[in-house]
């Protein structure tokens, strides 16, 4: 009696898969991924590298947890987040060269328009400290143009968006003590013991 | 919040697909499918509702199959794959044969209702009638199947 919507049932357990990667190949190609992520793994934990056409617009800590990320990114640059990892292979490449101390210079364009502002200036004053140097958060304030401001200096590395490769971790308190930083303290120390400032 | 285009592939690429397979045949679904997210994901950015996506996403699907249709007239049982009958995982050719046969409406329906398996109210939304005539048309669906094909 009920033969032909049991085999209708049945057919949908018998469809193949679709061809999601050949998707995302044709939606690069016509230019309809605005947001390519990819997960990498680090000695940080695992990172979600995120980059536009006009270069790295996110690099976060995730903890395993890539919705808040992704959300963001929907949000506030475009809902057309695709994971696509060829587009950050360049980024994932650097990256791991960088951790295994054989980088000391990241060479990504960078999408800066997560920032603004001062938080801005500030953020691309620290992408020039040098590898293994630390500046205060007053020097880095006064780099951007406004001594006096190291508190909000402070507040503008908190939300940078592209931590390691925008090196936030590079800037300390004045009279030695670290200072904090988005995603633990420890990755500080990590990357800064890695590149050899801390003796 | 528009929830990242990435979401609708993983929640919703297999429903669609599913979809596709039964409405325009099992050897064309693929580029349906393609032709599918790639139109739902260049639209995208201007949609304002976001609470049924995987509706959203069924009525451009159900719009591409009659794209299909019209290009092709017909899925011909010959453009289906030879599958060996005695296989009870496979489904028989006749089958996607006579899905194919019915009327644009019916086939919508009867794939949206039992291949993809959305309550009736669902298949209503993605065709735009009310679920009395969702209801009928996948009873009308069904009948003539059970008329045209034989296990």
């Amino acid at each position: 009696m009920k033969k032909v919507e049991e085999e209708l049932k049945k057919m949908s357990l018998t469809v193949t898969a679709p061809d999601v990667p050949a998707l995302i190949e044709r939606a690069m190609a016509e230019n309809l991924v605005d947001v390519a992520y990819a997960t990498v793994d680090s000695p940080v934990g695992p990172l979600l590298a995120a980059s536009t056409p006009k270069g790295l617009v996110t690099l976060a800590y995730t903890e395993g947890r890539t919705d808040d990320v992704l959300e963001r990114l929907s949000e506030r640059v475009s809902p057309r987040v695709i994971e696509a990892p060829e587009r950050l292979d360049d980024v994932r490449k650097q990256l791991d060269e960088y951790f295994e101390g054989r980088r000391t210079n990241f060479d990504l364009d960078i999408d800066w328009q997560l920032s603004s502002g001062f938080a801005r200036k500030i953020l691309r004053a620290t992408a020039r400290i040098p590898y293994g140097s630390l500046l205060t958060y007053r020097d880095i304030a006064r780099k951007a143009g406004n001594e006096k401001a190291s508190r909000a200096a402070g507040n503008a590395l908190g939300s940078n968006s592209i931590p390691i490769v925008v090196p936030c971790h590079r800037v300390v308190r004045t009279g030695g003590g670290l200072g904090g930083y988005t995603g633990g303290l420890a990755k500080k120390e990590f990357l800064l013991g890695l590149e050899g400032a801390l003796s | 919040m528009k929830p990242p285009f990435q979401r609708l592939i993983d929640d919703h690429s297999g429903a669609v697909k599913r979809f596709l397979a039964a409405a325009v045949g099992p050897p064309e679904a693929e580029d349906c499918f393609q032709d599918t997210f790639i139109a739902a994901l260049a639209a995208y950015p201007r949609l304002q509702r976001t609470d049924n996506l995987k509706g959203w996403l069924l009525t451009i699907a159900r719009n591409k199959a009659i794209d299909h249709f019209r290009a092709t007239k017909k899925v011909s049982p010959g453009t289906i794959p030879e599958i060996p009958h005695e296989d009870p995982e496979m489904i028989d050719p006749a089958l996607i044969a006579a899905v194919a046969s019915l009327p644009e409406k019916q086939r919508s329906a009867v794939a949206l209702r039992y291949v993809t398996d959305l309550p009736f109210k669902d298949v209503a939304d993605i065709m735009g009638c009310s679920p009395e005539a969702a209801r009928r048309s996948v009873h009308e669906g069904i009948k003539k199947l059970r008329e045209v094909w034989e296990p």
